[in-house]
């Protein structure tokens, strides 16, 4: 057996024993495809579910799918989900509870997730994956839902061939080039008519799946072409964020002007944090039936841009607009750092797609920047 | 098993005693949570079936096991249904979370206990504890204000502690009639009027954020170190594990870092609005 950690290529079939391998061994695959003009993950068998010859066009509040000039499978950037939506998903039945007379009994929900592959994880997601295991299962309070459908996916990541508009992977240090925490690795190699995949593995299991594939070892030219396609992509960054001490600038900053002046913008809709692969707030739902014999309680998705969010018995802590972007981007960039060892931000740039008005993070931190290093300067 | 934390173990009430107006003390059966000892300043998450989960600090004493106590003041929905809680009636129970007074770190100092209303119920096991262990503490002084003599919580037993020769007790009310014969005035007036050394104090400070606020302002006047000053914050929570996001002030969850914290650590975020 040749060593399959030296490089294999495949082709677009190979990639289909892929889907089939991991279907055979019992995961649930759940790759890209095309929804309501949106690439999105979903569950998938074959690669022709794959978004081929689509790319996106994205900006500030922007979003467009678009025709490719070739049939590549994986040309386009981040949509508005994230593998947070299997990972951490929006909602989770925690327990019911049963009342008879004045008894009170309390019954766990059965959680038997499915073992997950996830197909075409960008550096950016490994990155977002890799804070969110920081958070919810960084300390004795492991979060047993998110642990038992994270311990058991298996992660393809992809080298990304194209930047959006509204990436800045780069300026946040976690992309575009795959580094660590996957299983397997592609690179998309598309040369006329030849459609190959460098494929590489990144754990053990990964090893055994790839040596199962049909494939090539990949030659130097294949290498190279890789290399050659995650610099293009490096260069076409659509954004980048200021390369500062961002925790002490926002933070010596929390009564800036500017907080004011996006808070016009704002809508205050969460919008940002729904599509943030790393935002992980939560808030519980209280439900009973009609006879009061049975209760549930389930947890969802929250948004630190909600009334009800920092609510307490007189009024909610953060009724401003203004106060609650401020707690956004302050955490995401600043105290998430204190509190994790890690930048909350990865620079997907979905909350500067998805944000109706446009609103982008890395305007906001240079609008601060440089509005303090010109008055540093007089 | 993590899974555990965030379900409750129902529990039965075995006393009520209303305390003020709106304000009522429970007595819990203690429950597995009982084999576990809390710690002076913790609290539990306490829910009412099919209405909600709050949290509610501990303020009986940490030194017996068989009954957990809560003081519940009757502000929103599941508040008020704990308020209206018979004996014999059930309530889910989570808990005891969070980081309390800092009781070891206390030790050989001079202890300043400063409540504001309700927030003399969190300090209640602290003080429980100097009493049980009064050997290894200083001089203890308690500073209590609240809104009017009506509203003067545990007055029984601040009136037993006031007898006491090893704590002294001071209160004050924000407004009275012309018959009450104590102070009046914010507690943190009272600060400036002591007599005690600033710098082999460790003040605890519990109150609504406001009455905290000029509290550590007269702590620091007086000479009080930084690092001596504790709070005890209150956020909305959800999960008490630091896993929901919602009780964030700056870098701390207010529920595992807190709800105690040096005030070192919130320092220039405490005046900050809607932070």
């Amino acid at each position: 057996m040749d060593n399959v950690d030296d490089g294999s290529v495949i082709t677009r079939q190979g990639l289909q024993c892929l889907l089939d391998a991991l279907a055979q061994r019992g995961y649930t695959v759940v790759g890209p495809t095309v929804r309501d003009q949106a690439i999105v993950y979903e569950e998938l068998a074959r690669t022709d579910e794959l978004p081929a010859g689509w790319t996106d066009e994205q900006d500030g509040g922007h979003y467009r799918l678009k025709r490719r000039s070739d049939e590549a499978l994986f040309g386009y950037a981040v949509g508005p989900h994230s593998w947070k939506r299997f990972l951490h998903p929006p909602k989770v039945s925690l327990w019911q509870a049963t009342r008879n007379g004045d008894e009170l009994r309390f019954v766990p929900a059965r959680d038997e997730p499915p073992r997950y592959a996830f197909i075409g994880v960008r550096a950016c997601e490994l990155a977002a994956i890799s804070i969110q295991d920081r958070v919810l299962m960084g300390d004795e309070y492991a979060d047993p839902h998110y642990r038992s459908r994270r311990e058991q996916a298996f992660l393809v990541a992809l080298n990304c061939s194209e930047a959006g508009g509204t990436c800045f992977c780069d300026s946040m240090n976690t992309g575009p080039d795959v580094k660590e925490g996957y299983d397997l690795v592609l690179t998309e190699l598309l040369d006329g008519d030849n459609h190959l995949f460098l494929i590489r593995s990144g754990s053990e299991e990964g090893a055994e799946i790839l040596a199962e594939l049909p494939r090539e070892p990949a030659t130097e030219a294949h290498q190279a072409a890789a290399t050659a396609v995650v610099e293009k992509t490096r260069s076409q960054m659509g954004r980048s964020m200021p390369q500062t001490a961002i925790p002490a600038l926002l933070m010596d900053n929390l009564e800036h002007p500017r907080w004011d002046e996006v808070a016009d913008r704002c809508l205050s809709c969460s919008n940002c944090t729904m599509v943030c692969p790393t935002c992980f707030c939560t808030t519980v739902e209280d439900t009973s039936d009609l006879e009061g014999v049975t209760a549930e309680r389930s947890r969802r998705w929250d948004s630190c841009f909600t009334s009800d969010f920092s609510y307490i018995h007189g009024g909610s802590v953060r009724s401003s607009t203004r106060s609650r972007y401020r707690q956004w981007m302050t955490h995401k960039l600043a105290t998430w750092v204190d509190q994790f060892g890690t930048s909350g931000c990865v620079g997907c740039g979905r909350c500067i797609t998805w944000c109706p008005v446009g609103i982008d993070i890395t305007e906001e931190v240079r609008a601060i920047h440089d509005d303090v290093s010109s008055r540093d300067k007089e | 098993m993590a899974d555990d934390l965030m379900v409750p173990e129902p529990v039965r009430v075995l006393r009520r005693q209303q305390e003020l107006a709106t304000t009522w003390t429970l007595e819990l059966e203690s429950g597995q949570a009982g084999h576990r000892p809390f710690l002076p300043g913790q609290f539990n998450m306490l829910y009412i079936f099919g209405v909600g989960e709050v949290p509610i600090s501990l303020s009986g004493d940490a030194g017996q096991t068989e009954t957990l106590v809560h003081t519940v003041r009757a502000v929103g929905p599941v508040s008020n249904k704990l308020a209206a809680l018979k004996p014999m009636d059930t309530v889910g129970l989570r808990g005891p979370f969070g980081v309390g007074w800092p009781m070891t770190a206390g030790e050989g100092a001079d202890l300043l206990i400063v409540a504001g209303g309700l927030g003399l119920a969190p300090l209640r096991p602290a003080i429980y504890h100097v009493l049980r262990h009064r050997e290894r503490y200083g001089r203890v002084i308690l500073l209590y204000g609240t809104r009017s003599p009506d509203d003067i919580l545990y007055a029984g037993q601040l009136e037993e502690w006031n007898k006491r020769p090893d704590i002294e007790v001071h209160i004050t009310v924000d407004h009275a009639s012309g018959d009450w014969p104590g102070k009046i005035g914010v507690v943190p007036s009272l600060v400036p009027t002591l007599d005690f050394d600033p710098e082999d104090t460790v003040a605890m400070v519990c109150g609504p954020e406001i009455m905290m606020r000029f509290t550590v302002n007269a702590l620091r006047d007086a000479g009080v170190e930084d690092e001596s000053i504790y709070l005890s914050m209150e956020r909305n929570m959800k999960c008490a594990l630091g896993h929901c996001g919602h009780c964030q002030f700056g870098s701390t969850f207010v529920c595992k870092d807190g709800p105690v914290l040096s005030f070192e650590r919130v320092r220039g975020l405490l005046s900050l609005k809607e932070f």
